[in-house]
């Protein structure tokens, strides 16, 4: 069973002061995610990442279209028992300590007691907020506020997660840590589902993506399948400036970086360029296949839209 | 969506019947307070403290106590009510925040000097209001007016009167009535035509509901006392000229040539006694009157206006 | 987890907000030196220092009662909103309808608490400047009670108009109702006035606003005048009613809103 169906979901919005104009936020949406799997949403700012995010959290009530978590319906309160959301750049209620709010969060999502305190210290030692458990969420940096947000996402126990732009405002080490821990949650078996600009971070851990732009789906599969040899290069590395004539004739395109040469060939020119490399007595360094980078194939998908989709209102 | 259908039946549900309920359980309280909001208006019943404690929304408030002095009013007047003791402080307090609300005066007027029960029974707070406004007002002849009116009616001074009329005829843009009646006050100021000509001013003047009704029954008084007196004179002339009295109304009408069966405002004709009186069918329908009522009469202690406008 | 008892925790979590707020505590403050220049006030006029107290006292804790209740009531749904505290919240299993009671009650019961503290500084400026008690003052826990009253439709109200508006505008209309409502019986005097379509107009709001004066004893208990049980009861239904009104409003309203 699919952790997440969305069925056509779409979002339009009226906007205007006195003639109210449509807005698609959303073109209808059909997209399904798999249990224990680490999904990407990826898309620029204002693709509708966020929208989509809000439509299954039932924030934003969608004008078509339907969707189903975990076999429910997305609007059966029942179902938010197992799931959690972590909202884009979150703030919580300041005057609450993080021991509190944990504890205010664990109590709405029906904790009960003696379970609740465990949990709230476990997962507060989880992200690594043990120490200023006690402090007022007023003094928390923006980092710490994104792992109290990770903390009441997951204080519960759901199956499926939401994150909204996760990594955002977070240095390299904090964003290193949510990283781990989207990897442990998927250790655990559970669905991770989460919305990002950041292609790297994307590229690293998902299972899957999906590419979004102005409101339309623009392409989905497994990363590996995204980023497969399709181009059917390899990249040669060897030693020194030098570059031998024969592998021009290979039609090789090469870069001298410091004391190493990159070029890039063909894959059926691979072995020749490995002769070509003896012959003159070149040290190689490595040979990799080429892959495409999820950043090409985003900016491709992206371009793509701007050209056959035109302007989209 | 059943989730949420649910609650929105629910909500809407508790809505409506609070809604109701609201304005039910409103409507029962009003009965069991009927005089609060003035009991409460007169705690504090100086006009200076209630001009300090309006912070300056002086013409707000005095819309307010004109409002709830008009409500007192009629809400006493309906229920019989002898007697108007917050009256006068009510138009105290009402001219003190405004003194150029002029219907206060001309409602203090027609109310505040008339013996209860047909008003206050303070001619001389009603002189004072009166005087207040003029001079605030100068321009304004109505109040002269309005001034007059009551040293006419309830003080009878028509010499006073006389030279508020004519003070009040100086006042540019002044009414001609108001010559007129200072002329009048001079040598008829017992006259029927006196008096019509005053109330018909004061009906034709005035918006007021109270007011114009007021004026409108002192109107009809005034018809009947005038019937009455003529045809009392018409049967002295029949008891002069044959001696005796007239044994029906008809045999006046034939003897003194009257036009038909007189009637009273109201189409009633009016009744010839045994003893030779005029009378009317139906006293009570004309509270001020004071000609045509049965011996031994006494009008009904409570204050009425018959006629609605 | 029940119903209840995620409404009792809103609620609760709601108190903790408004007492950990250092506005209220100024305003508490604020309230009590007026009580307090009550004595002073009455000592200038003597043989009335006793009803300076009671009516200044009473007014005190009425008027900033209100606007206590407006000053943390607006923000109640539009802060949550802004602060994007409610986003995590209603990923939870909590019905929205459920969120707006327990709001309600948290803000009804930081008033009864704020009414409570305060009224004991009335009552101590009654006791320097009268002495002692007499039976007569234990009418003043009936004016007490009726603006308690008062506070949960203000409460109720200042919740309907977060629920939609921003806190600037929400401020601005529950005052103004508030104002509107203390003269509601003049406002029914002047419908009685009007004829025609005005007077539909006016007889119309006239029963929609809340009636703050039929609540407003704090004259008649000064005066020591005593109430009818009647009217006791009758009031405080419809208190409730009408609370349970703009609650219901402010429910159906909420529960449409797309949070963006």
């Amino acid at each position: 069973m699919p952790a997440i169906e969305i069925l056509g979901l779409e979002k339009t919005y009226m906007v205007g002061f006195w003639r109210k104009r449509p807005k698609r936020a959303l073109q209808p949406l059909h997209l399904s995610v798999e249990e224990g799997e680490i999904f990407g949403f990826l898309g620029p700012n204002g693709a509708g990442k966020t929208t989509t995010l809000k439509m299954l959290m039932g924030l934003v009530f969608p004008t078509a279209g339907t969707a189903r978590i975990l076999g429910h319906e997305w609007t059966d309160p029942e179902v938010k028992a197992q799931i959690g959301f972590l909202p884009e750049q979150p703030y919580f209620y300041d005057y609450l300590t993080a021991h509190e709010l944990l504890d205010y969060y664990g109590q709405l999502s029906g904790l009960p007691g003696k379970d609740r305190k465990r949990r709230v210290d476990e997962v507060l030692q989880r992200v690594g907020l043990t120490d200023v458990k006690g402090v007022q969420l007023r003094k928390f940096s923006k980092g710490m506020l994104q792992r109290a947000g990770i903390a009441q996402a997951i204080l519960h126990n759901p199956k499926l997660v939401f994150f909204d732009e996760p990594m955002s405002g977070l240095d390299p080490l904090g964003r290193r840590e949510v990283r781990d821990l989207m990897e442990q949650l998927k250790q655990e078996g559970k669905t991770v589902f989460f919305s990002t600009h950041i292609l790297s971070d994307a590229e690293a851990l998902c299972d899957r993506v999906a590419i979004i732009n102005k409101g339309e789906l623009r392409g989905v599969g497994a990363v590996e399948d995204l980023t497969s040899t399709v181009q059917g290069k390899v990249e040669v590395v060897w030693q020194g400036t030098q570059i031998p004539a024969s592998m021009k004739a290979l039609g090789a395109d090469c870069h001298v970086t410091g004391d190493t040469v990159r070029a890039v060939l063909p894959e059926n020119q691979q072995d020749a360029a490995i002769d070509a490399l003896r012959r003159e007595r070149i040290r190689l360094i490595a040979i990799t296949p080429l892959r495409t980078s999820l950043e090409a194939y985003f900016v491709e998908k992206l371009q793509h839209s701007e050209t056959t989709a035109g302007k989209m209102a | 969506m059943t989730a949420r259908r649910r609650t929105t039946i629910v909500a809407s549900a508790w809505l409506v019947i609070s809604l109701t309920a609201s304005v039910f359980l409103l409507r029962h309280i009003d009965r069991l307070r009927p005089q609060a909001t003035i009991d409460d208006a007169l705690y504090v019943s100086s006009p200076k403290m209630v001009k300090r404690g309006s912070l300056g929304f002086d013409g707000l408030m005095a819309c307010i106590y004109w409002t709830r002095t008009v409500q007192y009013f009629g809400h006493r007047h309906y229920n019989r009510e002898q007697s108007y003791n917050q009256l006068a402080p009510l138009l105290e307090i009402t001219t003190t925040l405004d003194p150029q609300l002029i219907p206060a005066y001309q409602f203090g007027a027609s109310f505040l000097a008339p013996q209860p029960p047909n008003g206050a029974g303070e001619p001389a707070r009603a002189i004072q209001l009166m005087e207040f406004g003029i001079a605030h007002n100068p321009n304004d002849w109505k109040l002269y007016y309005d001034l007059g009116f009551v040293y006419y009616t309830e003080l009878k001074d028509y010499k006073r009167a006389a030279e508020v009329f004519d003070k009040g005829s100086r006042v540019p843009g002044a009414h001609p009535f108001m010559k007129i009646l200072a002329a009048q006050m001079a040598e008829h100021a017992g006259d029927f035509a006196t008096a019509r000509l005053l109330w018909s001013a004061t009906f034709e003047t005035s918006h007021e509901t109270n007011i114009r009704q007021n004026a409108l029954e002192h109107l009809r008084a005034i018809t009947v006392d005038e019937d009455v007196s003529q045809l009392q004179a018409a049967v002295t002339r029949f008891g002069e000229r044959t001696g005796r009295l007239p044994a029906s109304m008809s045999e006046l009408v034939g003897a003194e040539h009257l036009v038909g069966i007189p009637s009273d405002p109201d189409g009633d004709p009016y009744k010839l006694t045994p003893e030779g009186r005029i009378q009317l069918e139906k006293p009570e329908d004309f509270p001020f009157a004071t000609k045509g009522l049965p011996p031994g009469y006494k009008p009904s202690a409570l204050p009425r206006f018959h006629t609605k406008l | 987890m029940s119903m209840n008892t995620r409404i009792i925790n809103i609620a609760s979590n709601t108190f903790r907000e408004a007492v950990r707020d250092r506005v209220l505590y100024n305003l508490i403050a604020f309230a009590l030196l007026l009580t307090g220049a009550a004595i002073f006030v009455g000592q200038i006029s003597i043989d009335i220092e006793r009803l300076v107290v009671v009516n200044l006292g009473l007014t005190a804790v009425s008027l900033f009662g209100v606007i206590i209740a407006i000053f943390i009531g607006i923000g109640l749904v539009s802060k949550e909103i802004e602060k994007r505290t409610l986003y995590t919240v209603l990923s939870r299993p909590v019905r929205r309808w459920e969120f707006i009671v327990g709001k309600f009650f948290g803000l009804a019961g930081t008033l009864v608490v704020n009414t409570f503290f305060m009224a004991i500084g009335v009552f101590g400026a009654l006791l320097y400047v009268a002495h002692k008690f007499t039976r007569p003052d234990a009418l003043i826990l009936v004016a007490l009670y009726f603006i308690i009253l008062e506070f949960l439709i203000i409460c109720s109200l200042a919740l309907l108009f977060s629920s939609f508006s921003s806190p600037l505008l929400s401020a601005v209309f529950a005052f103004s109702l508030f104002v509107i409502g203390s003269f509601a019986d003049d406002l029914r005097g002047f419908a009685g006035l009007t004829h025609g379509f005005m007077r539909w107009v006016a007889t119309g709001a006239a029963y929609l606003v809340p009636n703050f004066s039929t609540l407003n004893v704090i004259s008649a208990v000064a005066h020591q005048h005593s109430l009818g049980g009647q009217l006791i009861l009758q009031n405080t239904l419809y208190a409730l009613f009408y609370t349970a009104m703009a609650l219901s409003g402010a429910v159906l309203i909420f529960e449409r809103r797309n949070l963006k």
